[in-house]
C-alpha cells in the first residue's frame, strides 16, 4: 500500500530526522535497562516498587519476544519486520533472536501475507500478522473478516484460527486522507473477531500477549503516535506471565461527577482534560480506558454511569456508526435511568482527514475540545 | 475482422460445430469482436475430436498432447532479454535504430531529465530544512519516465504511482505546477488536501496520484476500457491508450494481477509500465518475487511483453512507441513493459536507504550507469552538446527551480471555502449550514482571525 505512510513510519522511528516532522519529535527509541527481577510477584495494587519507564514500542517488542520464546507455534510476519526491524521498530531484534523461521519478511502483498497467515492459523499455528498500518490492511480485509473471523463458525468448530493482526491504527500526522483512519468500528462490528486498542505500555504488553494467546482472531489496534511515548510499567507487568484480560476496561481515573469513556490515544487526552476539568471547574471526571473494543466491557461503563449520571465518549474515528455511537446506544439501552443528561461524544470530524496541519489538528479530538465539551455537558 | 476474438471463434469452429444455435450466431460474435457482452458463450462446450493431437479443453486450446512427464521448470526457462539502443558509453548498439528526433528535440528531452533531477535535489534539501513535509525523488529513473512519456500522445491518459515527475515534466507540467502542489498553495489543483508529490492534471490527462499502493493499475484497465467503449460509440474520436506506471514492489499486490487479467480478457488498450528499480523501500527484488521479473507475468496473462533498459532513453522511447501502436491494434489490447533501472535515491525523505544497502553499491550505480550521463555521452558524440552547454543548462535550471520555489512559497493558501468542498459533488445541507456558521462567526469576530493568507479571505465563504 502506499507507501507514503511507510516513509512517515521511518520518520517516527528515526531520532535524527524526527525534527523535520514535529509531531514525531517525541518518538525516540529508548534503551530500557534490563534487570533481573529479584522480588517474587506479589498481588498488590499500585505498588510503586520496581516500576520502570517503558515506551509502548518497547512494551510491544517485549510482548512479542516473550510469546515467541514461550510458544514455538508463534511466529511474526509482515513487511520489513525482520531485516529492517519493522517500519516502526516494534519488531526490533526479533530476527536476530529467533531467526528467519519465526520472523518473516514478506513481499508487499497484504492480501497475500495476511491470507498466508490465516491459512497457517487454520492449520494450527499462531501467527502474528503485522500490517505496516491498518490502512494497508484494507487490501486484506476480506481475509480478516470473511476468513479469519468466520471459519471457526462455518467449519462447525473444527478449524481454529488463533491469529493476531496488529499494527498502527487511527490518526497519524501529516499523511493525508488515505493513511489516517481509525478502523475500531470496522473490526468491532464483526462477530468472530476480538478487538483491543491499547493506550499505555502496560496495555500494549498485556493486551498483545493476551491476543497472541487467545484462540480466536484478535485485532490489536495500536497507535503510531503512542509508540515513542513512555509509561510506567509495574513490576508485575514486566514479568513474562503478565497478561490482561480481553473484554475488561480499566478505570484510569476515579471520579464522581461524570464518566469519560475512551480508547487508545484519546485516553491520555481524556485524562489531561479531566485534570483541566478538576482545576477549572472542580469537576471530578472518571476516565475509563476501554482497552477492549470487542467484547466491550459494558458492566464497567454502566457501573460508572450509575455513580456519575453523566456520560461522554471520546474516540478518534468518524462520528457516524462508530465506537462512540455504539456506547451511547448501549448506555441508552442499559443505563438510561441513571443518566441526568443526554450522553455526549467527541469523535473525529466527518471529513476525509485533511492534509493541512491546522485542519488536521482540528479533525481529531484535542484536550481542549474534550474539556470544553465535558464542561458543556456538566453545565459548568 | 482480424481480432483475437475472431481468431478464437474460428478455432472453436475448427474444434467442432457450434453446439447450439444457428451457425449465424457464431458469425455474429465474430463480426462483433468488441461487443462487451457476447450473446452466448460457447467455450464451455468444446468437444474433443477423436485422434486430435491437441488439447481442446476450454482452458487451453493450443496445447499439444505429450507422453513425457515434464514439469516446466521456472529456473530453466531463459530470462527475457533486455532491449537497449544505446550502451553505457552512449554508443548505438541497435544498428536498425534511426533517431526519430531532431537534435533540438533530443536536447529538450535531456533538459527535462536535468530539470527533474535538479528539482529533486533542491526539494529533498528543502524538506530537510523543514520547508515542506515530504518529498520523493526519482534519481536514476529520469530516462524511464521522460522517455516513455515522450513517446505517448498528449491525449493518452496516464496513471502514475509517485516517482514519475519526469512524466509530468515531459507532458508539460511546469515548474510552477510542481511547486504549487508541493507548497499546497492556492494554485495547487489538489487544494492542499494531499501530501506533497501527489500531482495531478486534467489538462495533461494525468490522474491525480493516490497514496495506496497499486490501486492505480486496475483503474488504468478501467480507463482503457472506457476509451475503447468511447471509440466504439464514436469512431471519429482519435485512438487513445492509457499508460500506467508502477514499481516492481507494487506488482506484488493483488491489484496488479487483477488489473492485468481484466485488461487481457476485456482487451483494453493499456500499457503497463513497470519501473523495476531493485528496491521497494527496503525490500530488495530478491525478496519481492521469484521468477523472471515482472515481464514473465505478462506472458502468463496473455499480454504481449517486453523488457527494456530503463536507463536508455532511446530504448524506452522505441519500446513505448511500438507498444502504443500494438495496444491500438485489433480493437485494443494491453501491453506490458518492464523497464529495468536502479533506484539511486532513497525511497523518500523519510527513508535512509543506507540502513539496508551499501553506500558503495549506490555510488557504483551512479558512476557506472546514469541515464543522464548516457544521453549526454550520446549527444556529445553527436557533437550537439559539450561541457560548457551542460554547465549553462545546469545553472539556469537551478536558477529556475529556485525562482519557482520562492514564488510558490509566497503564494496565498487555498480559500477557506475549500475545506467544505468536494467531499461530495455539491455541498450537502449540513455542510452549507457549517459554512454559514463559520461565516457568521468570522463576521462577528473579524479582529480575532487573520485571514490575509487565505485566498479571498472571508468572502470565499459567500454562498
Amino acid at each position: 500500500m502506499s507507501r507514503y505512510l511507510r516513509p512517515a513510519a521511518r520518520a517516527a522511528a528515526s531520532v535524527s530526522r524526527a525534527t523535520a516532522f514535529s509531531p514525531f519529535a517525541s518518538s525516540t527509541i529508548r534503551a530500557i535497562p534490563r534487570a533481573t527481577p529479584i522480588f517474587a510477584q506479589r498481588r498488590t495494587y499500585a505498588d510503586n516498587k520496581g516500576v520502570k519507564e517503558y515506551t509502548v514500542r518497547d512494551a510491544l517488542n517485549e510482548a512479542l519476544a516473550e510469546e515467541l520464546e514461550g510458544n514455538d507455534k508463534v511466529f511474526v510476519l509482515g513487511e520489513e519486520v525482520a531485516q529492517y526491524n519493522g517500519a516502526y521498530k516494534v519488531t526490533k531484534g526479533l530476527l536476530d533472536r529467533f531467526g528467519d523461521r519465526r520472523v518473516i519478511d514478506t513481499p508487499i502483498t497484504e492480501s497475500g501475507f495476511c491470507g498466508l497467515a490465516v491459512g497457517a492459523a487454520l492449520s494450527g499455528l499462531h501467527p502474528v500478522c503485522e500490517f505496516m498500518t491498518f490502512n494497508f490492511a484494507m487490501q486484506a480485509i476480506d481475509q480478516i473478516v470473511n476468513s479469519a473471523a468466520k471459519t471457526l463458525y462455518m467449519s462447525g468448530g473444527i478449524q481454529p484460527c488463533n491469529i493476531t493482526f496488529r499494527g498502527p491504527n487511527g490518526f497519524a500526522a501529516g499523511v493525508g486522507a488515505q493513511h489516517s483512519q481509525d478502523y475500531s468500528a470496522w473490526y468491532g462490528s464483526i462477530p468472530g473477531l476480538k478487538v483491543v486498542a491499547p493506550w499505555s505500555a502496560e496495555d500494549a504488553k498485556g493486551l498483545l500477549k493476551a491476543a497472541i494467546r487467545d484462540p480466536n482472531p484478535v485485532c490489536v489496534l495500536e497507535n503510531e503516535l503512542l509508540y515513542g511515548q513512555s509509561f510506567p510499567m509495574s513490576e508485575a507487568a514486566q514479568k513474562d506471565d503478565f497478561v490482561l484480560p480481553i473484554g475488561k476496561a480499566k478505570v484510569e481515573r476515579q471520579g464522581k461527577d461524570m464518566t469519560i469513556v475512551s480508547l487508545s490515544r484519546c485516553v491520555g487526552q481524556s485524562l489531561e482534560a479531566a485534570d483541566q476539568l478538576k482545576s477549572k471547574y472542580g469537576v471530578e471526571a472518571e476516565v475509563i480506558n476501554l482497552r477492549s473494543v470487542k467484547p466491550l466491557d459494558l458492566e464497567t461503563i454502566i457501573q460508572s454511569i450509575k455513580k456519575t449520571g453523566h456520560l461522554m465518549v471520546v474516540e478518534s474515528g468518524f462520528p457516524a456508526f462508530g465506537v462512540g455511537s455504539e456506547i451511547l446506544a448501549l448506555a441508552m439501552e442499559y443505563g438510561f435511568d441513571y443518566l441526568k443528561a443526554p450522553g455526549q461524544r467527541v469523535t473525529g470530524a466527518e471529513v476525509p482527514t485533511p492534509y493541512a496541519q491546522k485542519l488536521e489538528e482540528m479533525a481529531f479530538p484535542t484536550i481542549d475540545i474534550i474539556a470544553n465539551q465535558a464542561a458543556r455537558l456538566m453545565k459548568v | 475482422m482480424h481480432s483475437r476474438v475472431l481468431a478464437k471463434a474460428s478455432l472453436r469452429r475448427v474444434a467442432g460445430k457450434a453446439p447450439y444455435g444457428p451457425a449465424a450466431a457464431g458469425t455474429t460474435i465474430a463480426t462483433r469482436p468488441t461487443a462487451p457482452q457476447s450473446p452466448a458463450r460457447y467455450s464451455s462446450s468444446i468437444s474433443q475430436r477423436p485422434g486430435a493431437s491437441h488439447v481442446s479443453f476450454p482452458g487451453a486450446v493450443k496445447s499439444a498432447f505429450t507422453n513425457k512427464l515434464n514439469f516446466a521448470l521456472s529456473d530453466e526457462s531463459p530470462a527475457l532479454p533486455t532491449y537497449r539502443v544505446v550502451d553505457q558509453d552512449g554508443k548505438i548498439v541497435d544498428e536498425s535504430f534511426k533517431p526519430d528526433l531532431a537534435d533540438e528535440e533530443v536536447v529538450k528531452l535531456y533538459n527535462k531529465m536535468l530539470l527533474i533531477s535538479i528539482m529533486d535535489v533542491i526539494m529533498f534539501d528543502a524538506q530537510r530544512q523543514g520547508r515542506l513535509s515530504f518529498y520523493m525523488v526519482s534519481a536514476g529513473e529520469e530516462a524511464l519516465s521522460v522517455g516513455s512519456a515522450s513517446a505517448l500522445s498528449p491525449d493518452d491518459v496516464i496513471f502514475c504511482q509517485y516517482r514519475e515527475q519526469g512524466v509530468f515534466a515531459q507532458r508539460g507540467f511546469e515548474l510552477s505546477d510542481f511547486m504549487n502542489q508541493l507548497f499546497a498553495n492556492k494554485k495547487d489543483p489538489g487544494k492542499g488536501r494531499n501530501m506533497p508529490v501527489h500531482y495531478g492534471s486534467s489538462e495533461l490527462n494525468i490522474h491525480t496520484i493516490s497514496s495506496p499502493l497499486a490501486t492505480q493499475i486496475p483503474h488504468a484497465s478501467g480507463a482503457a476500457y472506457a476509451l475503447k467503449m468511447q471509440r466504439i460509440n464514436d469512431p471519429s474520436l482519435p485512438p487513445r491508450v492509457v499508460a500506467v506506471y508502477f514499481g516492481e514492489g507494487a506488482a506484488s499486490e493483488g491489484d496488479f494481477h487483477a488489473a492485468l487479467n481484466i485488461a487481457a480478457t476485456r482487451a483494453c488498450p493499456v500499457i503497463f509500465i513497470c519501473r523495476n528499480n531493485g528496491y521497494a523501500i527496503s525490500t530488495p527484488t530478491l525478496e519481492q518475487y521469484r521468477g523472471d521479473g515482472i515481464a514473465s507475468r505478462g506472458i502468463g496473462y496473455g499480454i504481449d511483453t517486453i523488457r527494456v533498459d530503463g536507463n536508455d532513453i532511446w530504448a524506452v522511447r522505441e519500446v513505448t512507441k511500438k507498444a502504443r501502436e500494438m495496444a491500438l491494434q485489433d480493437g485494443g489490447k494491453p501491453i506490458l513493459i518492464e523497464a529495468m533501472s536502479y533506484r539511486v535515491s532513497h525511497h523518500s525523505t523519510s527513508d535512509d536507504s543506507f540502513a539496508y544497502r551499501a553506500r558503495v553499491e549506490v555510488e557504483d550505480w551512479k558512476r557506472r550507469d546514469n541515464p543522464l550521463a548516457r544521453l549526454r555521452k550520446y549527444m556529445e558524440a553527436k557533437g550537439i552538446w559539450d561541457e560548457a552547454k551542460d554547465k549553462e543548462a545546469r545553472d539556469s535550471t537551478r536558477r529556475k527551480v529556485l525562482k519557482a520555489f520562492s514564488e510558490a512559497e509566497k503564494e496565498k493558501k487555498p480559500p477557506i471555502r475549500a475545506m467544505f468542498e468536494d467531499i461530495y459533488e455539491e455541498l450537502t445541507p449540513d455542510l452549507k449550514a457549517q459554512m454559514l456558521e463559520l461565516r457568521q462567526h468570522l463576521d462577528k469576530y473579524p479582529e480575532e482571525y487573520d485571514l490575509s493568507e487565505y485566498e479571498g479571505g472571508r468572502s470565499s465563504l459567500d454562498s
